[in-house]
């Protein structure tokens, strides 16, 4: 695997190694330091608090070091190119984790590129790193195959959301959408998901959707995405995840979400034995240790 | 003038007014000429022939001669529409774009008179620098110095950077 782009193109095969890769480091931390010649870029032109952070960490603890190249102050905002950027960084480091406002800026950059490059997020496109650590996190409860694993939020602009359900049609996974009108996954994802054949239900409602899942994957609902604050209130108040609400789910019930949190899942859920978000979090370590093992050696 | 004379008038009208029935090349023949060089699109799909022109560059501008007609009577397809460019052989490129349209359209390269080539147009499974992505927010619309890129799958094109689909009005979108 030279670049890390977008989960389609990743084989089933090649995602269960990483992710078992990642389960023996969870396990046995990697003897020595087996990056400790190479160099990470982190290229980041969206804020990002997690991914950069975890990327930074997971190339420390392998003996690595970062370059963080800015973003917002670099010379992209002089008029820059990102082809350009991408062309002069990768003399400076061994392989770039680049998140960016555009969708397919991270393909784009391997045209560029003769170091690998991370997709950490472009756009309202994918975030697939994110969606390793999430079929991790829920394999830690069940085998992914045959699953109901429930969509909820923002569909539309949720990058993590997309990413997630293609490479759950990957496990024969049965996908439930659960979205305010007007932020349902978008045409294509819909249209590539049914080439994939996928099985996705659509719901409005996640009091319809809860008692069948396996697995309820909540995501953010932007203020930005509604007309006024009363209607992203109301909308908001309607899709809260509450222990009142979990108690008409399954028992195994898990929840996941990106983070971070606002308003979308209520304090009392954490303490819950559905809550497995924090720990979904912290999984990024030897998930991204494994796919940097995977880039990089 | 004489019974015979009448007669030949009569069968010549008969035969004129079968040929317009049928849409036999006789017919096509009435509307537009022969070239000597150049290029003759035949079997566009009926209403598509000014797409096709305004998909090669052709407009009032333009210095070749131009012949287009519109819903003529085609045995095989009902109804079609034809181009004839004068002094001009389509690249591949180009053919690649009118198959987007017109996917039964064929192409006629004629040297002194003569058809020297003759191909029928496909859709190609990539499309490099053709359409445009109608994504806003796709990285090709930044800037980048890099050309678009569609995969042809049946009828859709979906954009190789943002996975966008253009399922209608793919003319709209040509470069």
């Amino acid at each position: 695997m030279k670049h890390f782009i977008s989960i389609q193109s990743i084989p089933r095969e090649s995602i269960d190694k990483l992710l078992d890769r990642a389960e023996q480091i969870a396990r046995h931390r990697p003897t020595g330091r087996p990056l400790s010649e190479k160099i990470l870029g982190l290229l980041f032109f969206e804020p990002s608090t997690r991914t950069r952070m975890s990327f930074e960490s997971s190339m420390l603890r392998l003996g690595g070091q970062c370059l963080n190249l800015g973003g917002a102050e670099s010379s992209v905002m002089k008029g820059e190119t990102l082809a350009d950027t991408i062309r002069v960084v990768d003399g400076y480091v061994d392989a770039i984790v680049l998140r960016h406002p555009r969708i397919g800026a991270a393909q784009l950059s391997t045209e560029f590129s003769s170091v690998p490059i991370i997709n950490a997020g472009d756009g309202a496109g994918q975030h697939p790193s994110q969606t390793l650590i999430d079929l991790y996190t829920i394999r830690q409860s069940f085998p992914l195959d045959g699953l109901d694993v429930g969509l909820l939020g923002d569909l539309h602009y949720g990058r993590t959301t997309h990413s997630l359900a293609y490479a759950l049609a990957k496990y024969g996974v049965t996908i439930h959408t659960i979205s305010p009108k007007g932020l349902g996954f978008p045409l294509s994802v819909k249209r590539s998901l049914t080439r994939f054949g996928a099985c996705v239900v659509e719901h409005e409602s996640i009091k319809e959707a809860l008692p069948h899942l396996d697995v309820l994957y909540v995501t953010r609902i932007q203020r930005e995405r509604f007309p006024d604050p009363a209607s992203h209130y109301d909308t908001l108040h309607s899709y809260r995840i509450t222990p009142e609400l979990l108690s008409n789910a399954q028992k195994h019930l898990i929840v996941l979400h990106p983070l971070p949190r606002i308003d979308e899942i209520d304090p009392g859920v954490d303490v819950l034995p559905h809550a497995k978000y924090f720990e979904q979090a912290k999984n990024g370590i030897p998930v991204r240790m494994a796919l940097l093992l995977g880039v990089m050696k | 003038m004489n019974k015979i004379d009448v007669d030949q008038m009569e069968n010549q009208k008969k035969t004129a007014f079968k040929n317009i029935q049928s849409g036999s090349k006789y017919q096509a023949g009435l509307v537009i000429r022969p070239i000597e060089n150049g290029t003759v699109i035949d079997h566009i799909t009926a209403g598509e022939a000014l797409n096709v022109l305004r998909i090669l560059g052709i407009t009032g501008s333009t210095v070749e001669r131009i012949s287009v007609a519109t819903n003529v009577i085609s045995k095989e397809m009902g109804q079609k529409d034809l181009v004839k460019i004068e002094n001009r052989e389509l690249a591949q490129q180009e053919v690649d774009r009118i198959a987007l349209i017109a996917p039964q359209a064929s192409i006629n390269i004629v040297r002194n008179c003569v058809v020297i080539e003759k191909s029928v147009v496909s859709n190609p499974e990539e499309l490099v620098g053709v359409v445009k992505c109608p994504n806003p927010c796709c990285i090709t619309n930044a800037n980048e110095p890099v050309s678009t890129k569609f995969y042809v799958r049946q009828s859709v094109l979906i954009c190789s950077y943002c996975d966008w689909h253009i399922e209608k009005n793919i003319h709209s979108y040509i470069l």
